[in-house]
C-alpha cells in the first residue's frame, strides 16, 4: 500500500478542512513564487520528467500537451480550460477535489497557466455539481483576497483570472472540443480535429485543456520533483491516482493509490471486498462505463494502469471501478449503460446517434431473452459500424462496453436467446426492411 | 439523444428582476468583449431560478435580446442541455440516478418510492403541484450509490425507507438535510478506512 506521506490529496476525506489556512498548512501555496521564477521551460520539463499522463480518460502525456502551446503569444491570447465535467458513470473523483482540495486545483491552474502563457482560465463544472462549484468559487474568492491569483498573482508578475462555467447536464461536454463549444454558448457538439485546440481552441485561440485531477497534482509534482512522481508506479504509468470503487462492494469508496496496484488489492483491502465474497464476483468495469468489462478470471492478477489494461483490451479511463457480482444480470447492466449512451449522444454523427439506440434496444431484448440467435452477431456488427466512424471518441465509448460484453459473456447471451430468426420462410417480401432476419437456409 | 418539448401554457412575457439582472451583468463580464454569447448557459440558469425552476419561451427571447444573439440559438441551447426544464417541475425537482452503478445497488427502489409518493409517471407534477421526479443519467456520486438530487443538493447512500422519509419532508414543504443517509463521512470507506489514519478525527 502507498505510504500516507506519498499521498497527494491529504484531505480526500475532508478531515482537515478545505479553507485556505488549512490548505496552506498542508503545503499548498507555500513557495509558489519561487516555482514560477524557475521559468516556463523548467516547469514543463519537470512535468515531462514525472511522466504524468492526463487523468481524464485518454491518458495523454501532460508535459507534451503543454509544449504544444505556441512558444510566443501572437495576436490571439492563450487560454487554459479545466475539464470538471465529470459524468462518466462510475467516476466521482473530481467532485472530491473540487470540494475538499480546491486550493491544489487553483494553484495548479496558476502554474499551468504560466507554463502555457494563459492569463484567463475557465473551469468547466458539470451543472449538477452546483454545490461543489460554490465551494470552489469560495476558494477562488479566498485566493483573490490573498492576492494569490488576480493581478500579479502570488507576487510573480503573472496575471491570472479564474472563472467557473457551469455545464447543464450533457455528458458529451466532457469531450474537449464539445466543452469549448459549450463555453462559447453553443450546443455541445464536438468539432473536427485537426485543428487541435492547442492551436485553434476557445474563441479560435490556442487553448490547453486538462482534467481537474491532472492539474491538481501538478503543484505537488513540482515541489517534490518529477523524479519522485516517476518513482511511483511503473515506467510510463507513474504516480498516484484516485480510484473510485463502486458497485457491489462492502464499502464503496474513493482512495488514492499508486498506479499499477493490483485490482484485487483495491477491492479486498480498500473497498472491503465483494458483496458475497470474492467468489461471488462476476465482472469488473475497470475505468468508467466506456471501458470494456473484465471477467472474474482475469481480475485475480490484473494490475491497474494504462498499459496493462490496454493489454487486456480494456483501459484505465477515469479509474472508476464498477464491481458487478453474480447477483446482477450482466446483460441488463450493459443494457443500462447502452441506454446511458443513447441518451447522451449529441446527435451530430449518424452512426452514433442511430447506433446507440439500436444497441440499447437489442440489449434490452437480449436481457429479456427475446432476441433471435443471429442478432448476437448483428449486435457485434453494429458496434463495429459505430466505432471509428464518428467525429469524437463517444462512438468508441458507447460501443466498447458492448464489445466487452460480447467478448466475455457471449455464452450467457446465447443461453438466454434461443429464438430462430424471426422470419422463417424466405418469401419474396420486398417491403421487409429487416432482410437480414430472413433464414438463409429456408 | 433525448427529446424535450416546451410547455403548452406559456406566460406572455418575462423579464429579469433587479437581482437577477445584476448577477447576469456580472457573469457577462467573465467573457471577452464581443463573446457575450458565452453567458447564455448561465443566464438560462438565472431565468430558471427566478421562474420557479423552469424556463418559458419568453425568457429565451428575453435572453437572446440581452446577449444580442438569435432567438433560435438560445432555443437550441435550452433544448440541447438536459438540466434546463422547459415545463413546470414544481418547487422540489427530484432526480433519481438510475445508471448502472446506482442500478446495481438498488436505484429501482428509489424510483418505486417516487412513484408511491409523488406521481405514477416521471416528469409529472404531484397532486399538489409542489414537486415532480425524473430518472436521470449518472450524477457523479457513484461511490455513494444509490442517490438522488433534489434541486441543488445530493442525497446519498439511500434505501427505500430513507427515500420515503425524504419525500415526506419535501411534500410538507421542508428541505431535508443533504448528504449521506447512512451516516458516513464523505467518500471514505465505511468502517474500513486504511489510509490517512493520522488525520481521522484530528
Amino acid at each position: 500500500m502507498l505510504k500516507d506521506k506519498d499521498r497527494i490529496f491529504q484531505n480526500l476525506y475532508n478531515d482537515l478542512g478545505s479553507d485556505i489556512i488549512s490548505a496552506q498548512k498542508r503545503g499548498d501555496w507555500v513557495n509558489t513564487k519561487e516555482i514560477i521564477s524557475k521559468g516556463r521551460d523548467w516547469i514543463i520539463n519537470e512535468v515531462k520528467e514525472s511522466q504524468l499522463r492526463g487523468r481524464g480518460g485518454a491518458g495523454f502525456p501532460t508535459g507534451l500537451k503543454w509544449s504544444f502551446a505556441p512558444k510566443e503569444v501572437g495576436s490571439r491570447p492563450h487560454y487554459l480550460v479545466i475539464n470538471a465535467d465529470e459524468s462518466e458513470p462510475g467516476t466521482c473523483k473530481d467532485r472530491d477535489i473540487l470540494r475538499f482540495e480546491p486550493h491544489k486545483l487553483i494553484e495548479g491552474c496558476l502554474i499551468a497557466s504560466f507554463a502555457v502563457q494563459a492569463h484567463v482560465c475557465y473551469i468547466y463544472i458539470r451543472g449538477e455539481y452546483f454545490v461543489d462549484g460554490q465551494k470552489l468559487q469560495a476558494a477562488i474568492d479566498e485566493a483573490y483576497e490573498k492576492k494569490l491569483i488576480g493581478k500579479n498573482a502570488s507576487g510573480t508578475g503573472w496575471d491570472l483570472d479564474i472563472f467557473i462555467h457551469y455545464g447543464a447536464g450533457a455528458y458529451i461536454c466532457g469531450e474537449e472540443t464539445a466543452l469549448l463549444e459549450s463555453i462559447e454558448g453553443n450546443k455541445g457538439q464536438p468539432r473536427l480535429k485537426p485543428p487541435f485546440p492547442a492551436l485553434v481552441g476557445l474563441y479560435g485561440c490556442p487553448t490547453i485543456i486538462n482534467n481537474v485531477e491532472t492539474i491538481a497534482v501538478v503543484p505537488t509534482i513540482i515541489r517534490r520533483g518529477g523524479k519522485w512522481f516517476a518513482s511511483l508506479g511503473r515506467e510510463k504509468n507513474t504516480g498516484t491516482k484516485i480510484f473510485c470503487i463502486s458497485g457491489n462492494v462492502n464499502s464503496p469508496c474513493n482512495v488514492e493509490e499508486e498506479m499499477n496496484i493490483p485490482l484485487k488489492e483495491l477491492i479486498e483491502v480498500h473497498a472491503g471486498g465483494v458483496v458475497g465474497g470474492w467468489d461471488n464476483l462476476q465482472a469488473v468495469i475497470p475505468g468508467g462505463s466506456s471501458m470494456p468489462l473484465i471477467p472474474k478470471e482475469k481480475c485475480e492478477t490484473l494490475t491497474m494502469d494504462f498499459d496493462s489494461l490496454v493489454a487486456e483490451k480494456s483501459g484505465l479511463g477515469t479509474a472508476g471501478v464498477v464491481v458487478i457480482n453474480k447477483d446482477q444480470d450482466i446483460i441488463k447492466c450493459m443494457a443500462r449503460i447502452a441506454r446511458f449512451y443513447k441518451h447522451e449522444s449529441c446527435g451530430q454523427c449518424t452512426p452514433c446517434r442511430e447506433g446507440s439506440g439500436w444497441m440499447w434496444r437489442m440489449l434490452e431484448r437480449m436481457a429479456k431473452g427475446e432476441a433471435s440467435k443471429d442478432e448476437i452477431e448483428m449486435l457485434g456488427d453494429v458496434t463495429k459500424q459505430i466505432e471509428g466512424h464518428t467525429i469524437c471518441a463517444f462512438g468508441e465509448g458507447s460501443s466498447w462496453p458492448v464489445q466487452g460484453l460480447l467478448r466475455h459473456f457471449k455464452d450467457e447471451i446465447k443461453k438466454r436467446n434461443k429464438f430462430d430468426p424471426i422470419v422463417k420462410e424466405n418469401k419474396n417480401i420486398p417491403y421487409l426492411v429487416d432482410q437480414h432476419l430472413l433464414d438463409k437456409n429456408a | 439523444m433525448s427529446l424535450k418539448r416546451p410547455a403548452k401554457e406559456q406566460p406572455e412575457s418575462f423579464e429579469f428582476n433587479s437581482s437577477s439582472l445584476e448577477t447576469a451583468n456580472k457573469i457577462i463580464t467573465k467573457y471577452p468583449k464581443g463573446k457575450q454569447q458565452s453567458a447564455v448557459m448561465a443566464l438560462l440558469y438565472i431565468a430558471q431560478r427566478q421562474n420557479n425552476n423552469w424556463i418559458p419561451l419568453a425568457a429565451m427571447k428575453y435572453i437572446a435580446k440581452i446577449l444580442d444573439m438569435p432567438y433560435i440559438k438560445v432555443y437550441e441551447v435550452a433544448t440541447f442541455y438536459s438540466m434546463y426544464n422547459l415545463s413546470p417541475v414544481g418547487k422540489y425537482f427530484v432526480q433519481v440516478c438510475t445508471t448502472t452503478p446506482c442500478m446495481i445497488r438498488g436505484a429501482n427502489k428509489l424510483v418505486e418510492a417516487c412513484k408511491e409518493k409523488i406521481s405514477e409517471n416521471e416528469s409529472e407534477l404531484s397532486p399538489d403541484k409542489s414537486c415532480s421526479w425524473m430518472e436521470v443519467e449518472c450524477l457523479g456520486a457513484c461511490v455513494n450509490a444509490p442517490m438522488m438530487q433534489i434541486n441543488d443538493e445530493y442525497y446519498e447512500d439511500l434505501n427505500k425507507e430513507k427515500t420515503l422519509e425524504i419525500l415526506d419532508k419535501i411534500l410538507k414543504g421542508d428541505t431535508p438535510k443533504a448528504g449521506s443517509y447512512r451516516g458516513r463521512v464523505n467518500n471514505e470507506p465505511e468502517n474500513n478506512r486504511k489510509t490517512l489514519m493520522e488525520f481521522k478525527n484530528a
